[in-house]
């Protein structure tokens, strides 16, 4: 990108970050509502999310989650500004300090020099969920409770397409749901994709944007869901087994995680990837966004109709 | 090959566009254009399994809706709705196992297990 609108917020993070020289402003990627740029304060690297221009909301909630779980010592990019409230760059922000490592799942799975990592990461993605959940979610004001099962199963309805698989899925979520053990602060999309890798393992836990209060094993079901194993072997991340996350997890918290619980969330999350995965046909469909990449996901809700049949029927066959 | 069309068959056509895209496009671009490259190489090859494995997709899945009582999926994802099956959801599952697995089978064979 060049000319005026890059310098007009170079111009604006000088002010925001009380800097002296803005330099390497680079655009890293794009939402469908919100723009990642990084950049380089007077030496110190940073990053910017800000939301994209004409999109409503932001935000509002996110920093100060960032921020509590800054204080209890879950690894995070540290919070430098929220700008939720702030007009300098003409919509809100945050800003955090950047962390250095490797997002993309199948190179954190795959290559050498991730090894010590992959080692480690099952035990410390168990942690890390641990710690997190453990936060006081009534000290983060803004964050509501979100009722998955239900919004999930009206996102389907209103989709309109007939999915027989997911339907029986949903039926068997409502007959055997868990009573829910706590309330607490979730991430929300707690996943691989969603976390960044160093040498040592995990570097810093990304995406807070669906932190809400909630059932705190939705994070370990999600975490598992076949999806986010990107071919991996096993079911945490792809790398650990069910046992060694809920090991790590009843080393900070005490309490081992109940698998039925677990499972019932992994299966809730595998009917919202596919449900998921219709809306985004749905966005190249209607035209919204048209999107080859987006029209090709459409062909991957039959994956998570394979992983449910195989969750709900397992020793059955 | 389809009456009245001349060789090379649409499978055939399909299969010379994914031998171009991988031979000539693939390795002339990286990044996001690499990526998008690889999903439309795919596509492609989606588009091929389905014509050829459609036809008899196709029967399987009239069968096993006929074997519930019901016409099409709406139907069929209406009653589930309703609670009807609750008594035996695994034993649906299980029935659509099948259909299901052809879906698979066209969208991404290496899937299944």
């Amino acid at each position: 990108m060049v000319g005026s609108a890059h310098e007009e917020l170079e111009q604006g993070l000088a002010r925001v970050m009380n800097a002296t020289s803005i330099s390497q402003l680079q655009r890293l990627s794009g939402g469908a509502s919100r723009e990642t740029w990084r950049f380089t304060a007077d030496g110190e690297g940073f990053v910017l999310q800000r939301v994209r221009p004409g999109t409503i909301g932001g935000f509002q909630v996110e920093p100060k989650v960032l921020a509590a779980a800054h204080g209890a010592g879950v690894p995070v990019a540290e919070l430098v500004v929220d700008g939720a409230e702030r007009t300098e760059l003409k919509s809100p922000f945050m800003i955090v300090r950047a962390v250095e490592g490797e997002t993309i799942a199948r190179k954190i799975l795959r290559d050498d020099r991730f090894g010590t990592a992959r080692s480690a990461l099952t035990r410390q993605l168990g942690m890390a969920a641990a710690q997190l959940h453990q936060i006081d979610a009534t000290s983060i004001p803004g964050l509501v409770a979100d009722d998955q099962m239900n919004r999930y199963q009206s996102v389907l309805r209103d989709l309109g397409e007939p999915h027989p698989v997911f339907e029986a899925a949903f039926r068997w979520l409502h007959l055997n749901k868990p009573e829910s053990t706590s309330a607490c602060l979730v991430h929300g999309d707690y996943r691989l994709g969603n976390i960044m890798v160093n040498e040592q393992g995990l570097a810093a836990i990304l995406d807070w944007e669906l932190a809400h209060i909630g059932d705190p094993m939705e994070d370990l079901g999600w975490l598992c869901v076949r999806a986010w194993r990107f071919g991996g072997a096993f079911p945490a991340a792809g790398l650990g087994t069910y046992d060694e996350l809920f090991d790590a997890y009843e080393s900070v918290t005490g309490v081992r995680p109940d698998p039925d619980v677990v499972r019932w969330w992994e299966t809730l999350g595998t009917v919202k990837w596919g449900i998921i995965c219709i809306s985004q046909a749905a966005t190249h469909l209607s035209g919204i966004v048209r999107s080859h990449e987006l029209a090709a996901i459409g062909r991957r809700v039959c994956e998570n109709e394979y992983d449910l049949i195989e969750l709900l029927t397992e020793g059955t066959r | 090959m389809t009456a009245p069309h001349d060789r090379p068959t649409a499978a055939e056509l399909l299969e010379a566009l994914h031998e171009w895209m991988e031979r000539d496009l693939l390795p002339g671009v990286d990044g996001r254009l690499q990526f998008h490259t690889r999903v439309a190489i795919n596509m492609v090859d989606i588009v091929r399994r389905e014509l050829e494995l459609g036809p008899d997709q196709e029967v399987r899945h009239e069968e096993v809706l006929v074997s519930f009582g019901m016409n099409d999926d709406a139907e069929l994802a209406a009653a589930i709705r309703d609670g009807s099956f609750d008594s035996h959801l695994v034993e649906v599952l299980n029935r659509l196992r099948p259909v299901v697995e052809d879906k698979v089978r066209v969208a991404n064979p290496r899937y299944l297990r």
